[in-house]
């Protein structure tokens, strides 16, 4: 007693491989596919018989060869005969270093410029516009080769501290910035300090410990703690005290000009201090966009109903805005991010040895296994751009408004 | 009766009295905007200050600046102690910073009047408003025309790959009623096909209405940075609109071939790419083919740009209404129809933003090819002009230059996409 009729069940002809919209996905991914891999079979057979025609092969037993170069930048043991292996985790740290100071520095610019660009004061809001223009508009790599210039060419050389009357001096007598780089006091380690830096860190959980325990309290009884000084008085009294009673185990070693050098401190190379400050001034700039979007992207309302409940003018900033405003703002910090890493590997053009300049320059010409090294490093590249994304995919599931 | 002598009753409109001079003009202006409180009084005392401190250190610089001199030392021979600056590098150097310095410099002519017909081949579509629609035959004329002007050689290498595109254009159009997807790769191979076979015409006929060729190793100056933008961002638009489509596809191998692709791109530094177009790419090309290296750059810049418009598009595509993607079927369009006529076009109004930051960062990004050894105007700079005996030591005149030339282009565009958004919102505010 069935009024509907199935549809007639068709045959199954070839022609419905390219006409029946039910067959024709799988047609077209079939040809796309084969297309692909007829492609890549091309590649690889060119790359074979390139390789055979030059009597080379791919092989990645000369990372273990003595790289037999020196690298001026060392924060790990190497030595011009460690492996090109060591010299590629020699880089590898070098690139960390520089991303992760010019992250800091950028969003330290950043945030300000950010903010001062919707200062009431018109003359602030404009030089803050003429930043954020000027150096969104000209390539990173000409900031770069300028602030090198600068650390190059018009800064004193060691030479010109010597005398009584020397041409140039040292800045408190700790800071040097000469054409060679800028050596700052270094910190000594003596005995005890491990005591100190576990006190702090200590202090640090205490603080963490003590701005949950007021905050459950405000819940519970209502009783409102203050959070702002007592947070700065147990991050920095206990360590100050252990530091004075243990009879100051850490100390500064300060630079001295010795022969025709400074020596002792800490030297940060002027190709560093280049490819660090150009990042994070260069990357301020967008990070400011970011910021300002961000804090404008809070509609006034909110302001409002926040003051209207009788929030004071920071809670209304604590509580209120900067939650919302952060929600916007913290992915495109971290695409930012992303970017100063990526753009790191500039460095190759002022000659900072980070792992474009390690493995990417002097082991790729020395070996000359292109293939080899160009793969590593956007391996390299690659795991940490997928890294940071997927931290950025956890947070952004963590803040995602709960609709409905 | 006192009373109604007391009253009073005001029978016309008092005039308005002004306002206190403290709340008009330039007074209340400078209240309101720069000391509002004395918080804001002094931070606009101590910028006021580093602007008039900036100006004052730099203005002699420029006022004293030198624009005819031989060389650094007759320059400073001029300046006799004075702060200024050497302009006289770039007037020197005007050609080299321009257009490199191998290029013949009795043809300097012809990329030229490629630049200038840039702007008319680009302004129907910039401006689409005011010019009128048949000027858009030129554009799509124009990239072989400037190829043929800027390369030379035979008039039949141009005209064999615009016959090419139309060939692609037309197979296209046969296909798309079957099915989108293989319309497009029908196209591609027609066109590949097309062009291989042309190439046994064009090679023996290379002296046939040919202009005096220049090989790509010796061009140079901003001349490779404007050619690397304009031809990777035309480029790149129609690839990464085909990957976004690829990535929003329900076809599961489609969509992570582009997945794949995008990810990895976007995931490398562009100078890792550029390592890869100078060492690696000739290792995949069949042995004996020898491929210019700005033909291998643009190939490796193109996937790049493509790689990060495809996720603006994406971005666009996803911004759109589910409804207007069912309208699309409940009209009974197939996919490229409603993608033509409905989706594209939102979509792309909705990316502009983001493509045109795309392709501010990419013209930016074409400075790097300094670091592959091509000579493009950082590497003019750093190679040629700051090395040679005459120039060596003028460097902040040579990058301010060329923070001039980059800052022009770039704010112009942004400006220009701004303008362009106002125009295309179609919203009512």
């Amino acid at each position: 007693m069935t009024t509907m009729t199935d549809p007639p069940k068709a045959s199954f002809q070839l022609s419905m491989l390219i006409y029946d919209t039910r067959y024709r996905s799988y047609t077209f991914q079939f040809i796309a596919l084969m297309l692909l891999l007829l492609l890549l079979g091309y590649l690889g057979a060119n790359l074979v018989s390139n390789l055979a025609a030059q009597g080379q092969n791919i092989s990645f037993g000369f990372l273990s060869d003595p790289a037999g170069y020196d690298i001026n930048q060392r924060p790990i043991e190497y030595d011009s005969q460690s492996s090109h292996m060591r010299a590629s985790v020699v880089g590898v740290i070098n690139t960390l270093i520089v991303a992760v100071l010019g992250c800091a520095t950028a969003t330290l610019f950043g945030v300000t410029a950010g903010i001062l660009r919707l200062s009431p004061n018109w003359l602030v809001r404009k030089l803050m516009a003429v930043y954020v223009e000027a150096f969104r508009n000209v390539p990173v790599l000409i900031w770069i080769l300028i602030i090198a210039t600068i650390m190059t060419a018009s800064m004193p050389s060691p030479n010109q501290f010597r005398g009584d009357n020397a041409d140039a001096s040292m800045l408190l007598d700790a800071f040097a910035f000469t054409n060679r780089g800028v050596y700052v006091p270094a910190p000594v380690w003596g005995a005890g300090s491990l005591v100190v830096v576990l006190t702090f860190l200590a202090s640090i959980a205490g603080v963490f410990y003590y701005r949950r325990y007021a905050t459950k309290l405000l819940y519970d009884t209502g009783r409102l703690l203050p959070m702002g000084w007592p947070s700065l008085v147990i991050l920095f009294v206990p360590t100050i005290l252990i530091f004075f009673v243990l009879g100051q185990p850490i100390t500064l070693d300060y630079p001295a000009l010795k022969g025709f050098n400074f020596d002792g401190g800490l030297h940060i190379r002027g190709s560093l201090i280049a490819l660090w400050f150009a990042l994070a001034i260069y990357t301020g700039a967008f990070i400011a966009e970011n910021v300002r979007a961000g804090i404008q992207a809070v509609s006034k309302g909110q302001t409002e109903a926040a003051a209207s409940l009788g929030l004071r003018p920071k809670r209304i900033m604590n509580l209120v805005i900067l939650p919302q405003a952060l929600r916007v703002i913290i992915p495109p910090l971290i695409s930012q991010y992303l970017n100063l890493t990526k753009n790191s590997s500039l460095a190759i053009a002022v000659g900072y040895m980070d792992v474009t300049g390690t493995l990417g320059g002097i082991t790729l010409n020395q070996t000359g296994r292109a293939i080899e090294c160009v793969l590593m490093l956007m391996l390299f590249y690659l795991t940490i751009s997928l890294a940071i994304s997927a931290v950025m995919n956890v947070y952004n599931n963590t803040i995602k408004l709960k609709e409905r | 009766m006192a009373r109604d002598q007391l009253a009073f009753v005001r029978t016309h409109m008092l005039p308005e009295a002004p306002p206190p001079t403290a709340q008009t003009g330039a007074v209340k202006w400078l209240r309101e905007n720069l000391f509002s409180s004395p918080g804001n009084a002094l931070l606009t005392l101590v910028s006021a200050y580093v602007v008039f401190q900036i100006v004052i250190s730099t203005a002699p610089w420029f006022i004293n600046g030198v624009w005819e001199s031989p060389s650094l030392t007759a320059c400073r021979e001029i300046l006799d102690g004075k702060m200024g600056g050497c302009f006289a590098v770039l007037t020197e150097r005007w050609n080299q910073l321009l257009f490199g310095f191998k290029y013949p410099s009795e043809l300097y002519w012809r990329p030229g009047l490629a630049f200038v017909l840039l702007f008319i081949a680009a302004a129907p579509v910039l401006f689409g408003k005011i010019f009128p629609r048949k000027m858009l035959i030129f554009t799509g004329l124009y990239p072989f025309i400037a190829y043929w002007l800027i390369w030379g050689g035979s008039v039949l290498v141009p005209v064999f790959a615009l016959l090419g595109v139309l060939v692609g254009a037309f197979t296209y159009s046969r296909v798309v009623t079957i099915s989108a997807g293989v319309a497009v790769i029908a196209a591609f191979v027609a066109a590949l096909i097309f062009w291989i076979l042309s190439g046994y015409v064009t090679g023996p006929m290379e002296n046939v209405m040919a202009i005096q060729a220049v090989a790509s190793r010796d061009m140079g100056g901003f001349m490779i940075n404007l050619m690397l933008g304009v031809v990777c961002v035309s480029l790149s638009l129609p690839l990464g609109i085909l990957l976004a489509l690829g990535r929003q596809s329900s076809m599961p191998i489609i969509k992570w071939i582009c997945v794949v692709f995008i990810e990895f791109i976007r995931g490398v530094p562009l100078i890792t790419l550029l390592f890869v177009a100078n060492v690696v790419l000739a290792y995949f090309l069949p042995p004996g083919t020898n491929f210019d290296l700005i033909l291998r750059v643009i190939i490796m810049i193109t996937m790049f740009s493509s790689a990060y418009i495809a996720e603006v598009i994406r971005g666009g595509l996803a911004a759109l209404p589910r409804g207007q993607y069912e309208a699309g079927d409940s009209l009974g369009l197939d996919y490229a129809q409603s993608m033509q006529l409905i989706i594209l076009p939102q979509a792309l109004k909705i990316s502009i933003p983001g493509i045109v930051n795309v392709a501010v960062g990419l013209f930016k990004d074409t400075t790097l090819v300094s670091v592959i050894s091509m000579f493009d105007i950082v590497g003019m700079i750093r190679g040629p002009i700051l090395a040679s005996s005459e120039w060596n030591g003028v460097y902040w005149e040579l990058f301010g230059f060329a923070c001039v030339l980059f800052f022009i282009t770039c704010y112009g565009i942004s400006q220009y996409s701004q303008w362009l958004e106002r125009q295309l919102r179609t919203d009512h505010r």
